[in-house]
């Protein structure tokens, strides 16, 4: 590490810059790969209901499954909440927070790189992941630990498909399809409601302080675009992966009618904060107050909680208008 | 340059002085053999320590029976031993091929081109490897899937490849004839320049795929802890020919050592020669770079920290290098699954923090003369 300072320092720099917002993000990651790969050599994933696990959770409700799940993505951790396989769960990694029946559980694990020694002293009977970039998977095979895979989602469908994917995975195929149908319900709802005049609101999403944003190929951008948004991101130029970083320059002058935070936990960032920026405080957004603080990680996480966003960001325009 | 002139072995002196000749082989073997045996001790440690499977104590017990014709009683469970062989052990043997050969491959490039500060990357090979991971990561990884090799070690295994075949053409091209006293500087040159525009045409293509920087970013740190046996099988022809072409080539290393002019008046082939052994231990380089990542240091320091304790005859460097080199990072690797366990301490972090004080400790005690 230390033969090359420069070239790696320059990389580093980049890749830091990166990482920072792609941890914001909750690992937004591989659009191209959002398939969903399940472990070929163990049989617990095409059947539901595991029967390994004699040490489970031994809550007694009548609909319990006795299965053991280890979560490493926050996201999932919060699917399997919702769609009540939270018992299941016996442990997860550290950026689980949602909801506070997950902060009871054990917590040491990383969300990116585990040890899979570590992993298989929880003795889960399905491990699942946020994207695999470590080779957790084949290592997991050779243990015989079933695993699932569910990259970021670029799209509500993929939240949907992961969802039910899950509930299918743990025994709770008719819950999954409840939450994905309420979820629908809820969408719908809230796109009726938020007005669209005729010419379009714009609006600037910012995922740290260094102004990486989002365009309409990811999940969100998707969202904004359901309420009639126009993201400025999509304009910039030689933008590709869905995630460029804009210059200040071409915030300002793109003037949005919104400006969204999505970096208020990671980087405090608020309106005061925005405002006191060099030339943006006569920007319109900052003028109407139209600066939208949201949580960090309901703007990133794929998972229930993007009805949690959509709201948010369709209040903003309600009460705008 | 200092550390060329220390040395047990000087070339061209052992067919004159039969006598010596006998007493340096004994003296190297004892340094094999006690290489040999601290390694053998690092593989028992690597494998027997971990954040969870069996006991510490009971793993070179279970080790033990499961030679053949030894039956032990270890109390290792089924569930145990899988952690210990299937998850363990492929990353304890990876790290020692890893381990050895960037050293070797460091020693072989120190030596032939006479330049302490050079590392197994200088030519292109990381940089290279780095871009043709980045390239198969942008490219998308669900398209590849099902491949049986994973693209991100074809891609980075071949772009190494290219990009240091790139560096020496472009480094030939412009030293003239055959290898002349300038072309090991002008190669070296080459390796910058080259190095520099692959380098930036990866921040180029990362810069515009910002989906993809967390994975090419964990695949820059470096990284033992996803092996699997079937990274090991990946690795290990590649490694093998490597270290046979450059345990043959040692003698030659030993005459690079007097410059270029005097090697080729002593009837090396300087230019064809210096193209054997980049070639041999870019191609192990490549190979493991592109299964672990970036591990650094290694190549640079491990040879150098040999060359204090041992003498800088490459006859006994090179294979000195592959052992110690592979202890090395079997012991690195300790401490970077269990410093911050359950999660993992990238191994080049590791291997600067341990090896940097370790080689100023040699420094002190060892002053080169």
């Amino acid at each position: 590490m230390n033969t090359h300072p420069r070239r790696l320092g320059r990389r580093l720099l980049g890749a830091v810059a990166g990482f920072a917002l792609l941890t914001a993000a909750c690992g937004s990651d591989d659009p191209s790969s959002s398939d969903v790969i399940d472990a070929p050599s163990d049989e617990s994933t095409d059947a539901p209901v595991a029967t390994t696990g004699d040490t489970s959770a031994t809550d007694d409700t009548d609909d319990d499954v006795d299965q053991r799940v280890v979560s490493l993505s926050p996201t999932h951790t919060e699917m399997m909440f919702a769609i009540g396989a939270g018992d299941q769960l016996v442990a997860v990694d550290q950026f689980s927070d949602h909801p506070a029946a997950a902060r009871a559980l054990p917590n040491e694990l990383s969300a990116f790189d585990n040890n899979v020694e570590a992993i298989a002293a929880y003795e889960p009977d399905l491990v699942l992941i946020g994207g695999d970039f470590n080779g957790l998977g084949p290592q997991l095979d050779e243990l015989g630990i079933a695993w699932w895979d569910g990259p970021a989602a670029t799209t509500i469908d993929d939240t949907y498909r992961q969802i039910e994917e899950l509930g299918a995975a743990t025994g709770r195929e008719a819950e999954a399809d409840t939450l994905v149908a309420s979820m629908q319900t809820q969408i719908d709802e809230i796109v009726a409601a938020t007005p669209t005049p005729a010419e379009p609101l714009t609006i600037f999403h910012e995922l740290d302080n260094t102004l990486f944003s989002l365009d309409s190929t990811t999940l969100f951008g998707e969202l904004y675009g359901l309420l009639g948004l126009q993201n400025i991101a999509d304009t910039a130029e030689g933008n590709s992966g869905g995630y460029p970083q804009l210059s200040a320059e071409f915030v300002v002058s793109a003037d949005p009618d919104f400006i969204f935070l999505a970096d208020t936990k990671c980087c405090g960032q608020s309106l005061e904060t925005v405002a006191a920026r060099d030339g943006w405080a006569d920007m319109a957004a900052v003028q109407t107050g139209n600066v939208i603080e949201l949580d960090d990680d309901v703007a990133s996480r794929w998972g229930p909680r993007v009805v949690e966003f959509l709201a948010a960001v369709s209040d903003a325009v309600i009460a705008a208008s | 340059m200092a550390v060329a002139s220390v040395g047990g072995e000087v070339a061209g002196v052992d067919s004159a002085r039969p006598i010596a000749l006998a007493a340096v082989r004994r003296g190297n073997l004892r340094w094999y053999l006690g290489a040999g045996a601290v390694l053998l001790v690092s593989i028992v440690i690597g494998a027997s320590i971990g954040p969870a499977g069996p006991a510490s104590w009971r793993v070179p017990l279970a080790l033990i029976d499961h030679l053949p014709l030894i039956s032990v009683d270890s109390g290792v469970t089924t569930a145990e031993w899988n952690i210990v062989w299937r998850i363990r052990m492929p990353r304890v043997i990876l790290a020692a091929l890893v381990g050895g050969m960037l050293s070797v491959a460091g020693a072989s490039y120190q030596g032939v081109f006479r330049n302490p500060l050079v590392d197994p990357y200088l030519l292109g090979a990381a940089a290279g490897a780095g871009l043709g991971a980045t390239i198969a990561l942008t490219v998308g990884r669900g398209v590849t899937a099902s491949w049986p090799v994973d693209p991100v070690v074809a891609a980075a295994f071949l772009a190494s490849i290219v990009t240091v075949a790139v560096t020496y053409v472009v480094g030939a091209s412009f030293s003239g004839s055959g290898g002349g006293a300038r072309s090991g500087v002008t190669l070296v040159l080459a390796g910058v320049a080259v190095v520099s525009f692959v380098t930036a045409v990866q921040t180029f293509i990362l810069q515009r795929n910002q989906d993809v920087v967390r994975e090419v970013f964990q695949w820059i740190l470096g990284r033992l802890s996803g092996a699997t046996w079937a990274d090991v099988r990946l690795i290990v022809p590649y490694v093998t020919l490597s270290a046979v072409v450059l345990m043959l080539h040692r003698r030659h290393l030993d005459v690079f050592r007097v410059g270029d002019e005097e090697a080729a008046s002593l009837g090396v082939s300087v230019g064809r020669t210096r193209l054997v052994i980049v070639v041999a231990a870019t191609l192990g380089t490549a190979a493991v770079v592109s299964v672990s990542g970036l591990i650094g240091f290694v190549g640079l320091i491990v040879p150098h920290a040999i060359r204090l304790m041992a003498g800088a005859g490459h006859r006994r460097l090179i294979p000195l290098s592959m052992l110690l080199g592979a202890t090395f990072l079997i012991l690195a690797d300790v401490p970077g699954r269990m410093l911050s366990s359950p999660a993992e301490t990238p191994i080049g972090v590791v291997t600067a923090f341990i090896g940097a004080p370790f080689f100023i400790f040699l420094l002190r005690t060892r002053r080169m003369t």
